[in-house]
């Protein structure tokens, strides 16, 4: 399938991985990155030249934690309609967890996730797979052939690994190839039956708290695990102070860990829950504005890696319950650009390039996508967005099957206009 | 939607958000109503024409059979829901439920529910006034106003009383709502027990915390003594009923090694022998059947006044002192 050539003309272009943040021309020919320069004049017959004056061009953004909730929870999402919202967000990448009915625990359920996201035909749907069978945390999936079939990281996410001996055997397993493996890190002893962050709110409202301890402690074990078998450890969704801390001190210690950031605990605490509120529900939960901070500082000295929303979409039926019946989670992939650029780049805390390098490069690098770049050859992956554009985010509109996000009503300056994927235009706000 | 006049506002969901003047409206519009109970004819026409529905999620006797009297004898109408057998069990939301009273055109719902936050949750979403009779850990206010009515009746104002909950605060709305109403009116409030069962960030809620219940004790001009339950020896917070007794136990010998009468409250139903010794439970300075009645006027006065009832008017409401 061969798409016509896309011209992209004077647009802002920032592509960090080759140090280029100034106005430039994209030439996308048969898929992939044909040139990148001030001026393209001689271009393909047939050529769409797109004036992007204006707006900013940067290689595709990837979102590496997702739950498509297919197959099993079609009524919440489906792999089409989140990589749909992907592309709406301005992602030409997302990474599936794997925490589905039936969980992605073997070869062939990776294959069924990879082939319903190239058919959904937006943006690319990348797959992790189970560390343990049936996500139960017993003993290893098959985890070499769930690499072969395309996964491009292992993790019980939203099931922590409560044994540290099946830790160990997963991160030395991953070794052979050359894979992350992601953990989310919770102690569910000490989070048991938790709600929400354990505090002064929680206490208030009588709900029951996990405490910071509980993903701190996970943290360590799993920085420890990590050191000493020499495996990649990717944690997700940090959201405390000491465990931001832990992850600075392991990296000056030589140990291989990336790490994210969620744009909800970037921007909000626990004082969002007031009311019990249900769309301030989501694992790890928001915390205190001490955690929320570093967590922040965290991302802008890259100590987090990666901006990650753990888009997690529910029906709305299963939201409005009360706040100890309602799931965790809340939708992320059609906000988390704007919410990213309005509160970090416009305010200047990070450069459009950090923004890119937290949303692109760095997700790329820790998954070994072949992505993240502007470089000549690259898969034409590419996202265009218009930095002064005002909008209102409005649940409604949003091509997620779910509508669950604690931003409602937020006003947001910067929002996506252009995202395509292997040269084909997936998404178009003009 | 029906505000009242009293200035509750359309629900009493908790009394976190309630000032002192509004607190002590309910205080002293339950005083003529305490009357009413005494009578022979106990019924006085104020509600005629309410239908009032009594929407119980979890099982209790004391709360759900006061309310009812309080309902009755203020002449409501009035329906019994528990989870048993209701179609609650049947998998129907809390949403359903609540637009289904909302359909029937009800005036009233007391509810008491395990989630916390479902009374507010209701309260959002139906027309109705809302009472919340016990929602999960979080609040239980007309089990907290009727702790302060019957401390009021001993100890007058409530300003500079020193007040400590011994026991399980972890998991109790009734110990919840205590600290709000009782600070509010300007007691002072410490908790006694187990640290296992009290919340983290008690202190900063403005409460005192001692560990050993001779220091409560030593401290206290009251105690409200929370019931053990079972379950939490199940849940491992303590490990024998035997040894909390021992330890966190309210006897008479402890009681005694202090000159002061500490009065001594429980809001029920009792474990006797473990958080309370019988002596002190059925001792003289225990006020646990009067909080029992007091419990039936406050909920007179807070159906009262949801329902748009003035508290100036509240003896003239019940015509008047039975001759």
């Amino acid at each position: 399938m061969s798409d016509r050539p896309i011209l992209l003309k004077g647009g802002h272009v920032v592509d960090p991985a080759n140090g280029v943040d100034d106005l430039r021309d994209v030439l996308l020919v048969d898929g992939r990155i044909a040139s990148v320069s001030p001026s393209v004049d001689e271009v393909p017959d047939g050529t769409l030249e797109l004036d992007v004056s204006g707006s900013v061009v940067t290689p595709g953004l990837i979102d590496p934690h997702v739950h498509l909730r297919e197959p099993g929870q079609e009524h919440k999402e489906t792999i089409a309609t989140g990589a749909q919202a992907a592309a709406a967000g301005g992602f030409t990448a997302v990474i599936a967890m794997p925490n589905t009915d039936p969980p992605i625990d073997t070869p062939a359920a990776v294959g069924y996730v990879l082939a319903a996201g190239r058919k959904a035909g937006a943006a690319r749907v990348h797959t992790t797979g189970a560390i343990s069978v049936g996500l139960e945390g017993e003993r290893l999936a098959e985890i070499g052939e769930m690499v072969q079939a395309g996964a491009v990281a292992i993790t019980d996410d939203g099931h922590p690994i409560m044994d540290s001996g099946l830790m160990r055997l997963a991160m030395e397993y991953s070794l052979n190839f050359d894979i992350p493996v992601a953990d989310h890190p919770e102690d569910l002893g000490i989070s048991a039956g938790g709600v929400m962050n354990e505090g002064l709110v929680s206490s208030r409202l009588g709900l029951r708290g996990k405490p910071n301890a509980s993903e701190d402690i996970h943290i360590i074990r799993d920085l420890l695990v990590a050191e000493f078998t020499g495996a990649h450890l990717h944690l997700q969704h940090v959201s405390t102070a000491f465990g931001v801390e832990m992850i600075r001190r392991a990296k000056d210690r030589g140990i291989r860990v990336t790490a994210e950031a969620s744009p909800h605990h970037l921007l909000l605490t626990d004082a969002a829950v007031e009311g019990y509120r249900t769309e301030a529900k989501m694992n790890p939960p928001l915390r205190s504005e001490e955690d929320r901070a570093a967590v922040e500082a965290g991302m802008i000295d890259g100590t987090l890696d990666v901006i990650a929303t753990d888009h997690a979409p529910h029906h709305y039926d299963e939201k409005e319950q009360a706040f100890d019946d309602a799931p965790n989670g809340i939708v992320g992939l059609e906000t988390s650009l704007g919410l990213v650029h309005t509160h970090f780049v416009r305010t200047g805390r990070i450069s459009l390039s950090t923004m890119v390098e937290r949303m692109s490069v760095a997700p790329a690098t820790a998954f070994r996508l072949d992505a993240g770049t502007l470089s000549t050859g690259a898969p034409a992956d590419v996202t265009v967005f218009d930095p002064e554009a005002e909008w209102t985010v409005d649940p409604s509109t949003f091509r997620s099957r779910a509508s669950n996000t604690p931003f409602e009503g937020e006003e947001l300056v910067g929002a996506p206009l252009l995202t395509i994927v292997g040269g084909r235009v997936v998404f178009d706000a003009r | 939607m029906n505000s009242s006049v009293s200035g509750l506002g359309k629900d009493l969901v908790g009394l976190e958000r309630l000032s002192a003047a509004q607190i002590l409206s309910i205080l002293d519009t339950a005083e003529p109503f305490k009357e009413i109970s005494q009578r022979r004819i106990k019924k006085v026409p104020v509600l005629r024409g309410k239908t009032i529905v009594n929407l119980f999620f979890e099982p209790s006797t004391r709360t759900r059979v006061s309310f009812e009297f309080a309902e009755k004898r203020l002449s409501a109408d009035t329906v019994n829901i528990s989870s048993s057998g209701s179609s609650v069990v049947k998998g129907e939301t809390l949403v359903d439920t609540a637009r289904n009273l909302e359909a029937m055109n009800i005036d009233m719902v007391v509810m008491r529910h395990g989630s916390s936050g479902s009374a507010q949750f209701l309260a959002e979403r139906i027309p109705s006034n809302v009472v919340n009779a016990g929602d999960g850990r979080h609040e239980h206010p007309t089990q907290a106003l009727l702790d302060l009515l019957t401390i009021r009746d001993h100890r007058g104002p409530l300003d500079g009383q020193r007040v400590c909950i011994v026991g399980d605060v972890l998991h109790s709305r009734v110990a919840r709502s205590n600290i709000y109403g009782l600070l509010e009116l300007g007691a002072e409030v410490a908790v006694c027990g187990p640290r296992t069962l009290l919340p983290r960030g008690i202190e900063q809620m403005g409460v005192r915390v001692f560990d050993r219940v001779e220091e409560a004790i030593e401290w206290a001009q009251v105690l409200n003594i929370l019931r053990l339950q079972l379950e939490r020896m199940e849940g491992g917070y303590v490990p024998s009923l035997r040894e909390y007794n021992q330890i966190w136990g309210v006897s008479s010998e402890r009681l005694a090694a202090v000159d002061r009468e500490l009065l001594i409250l429980h809001p029920g139903p009792m474990n006797r022998g473990v958080e309370i010794d019988s002596d002190v439970a059925d001792g003289p300075h225990s006020v646990i059947l009067q909080q029992v009645t007091n419990g039936v006027a406050i909920r007179m006065a807070v159906l009262y006044l949801l329902a748009g009832g003035s508290p100036d008017s509240a003896e003239a409401a019940k015509g008047g002192k039975e001759t």
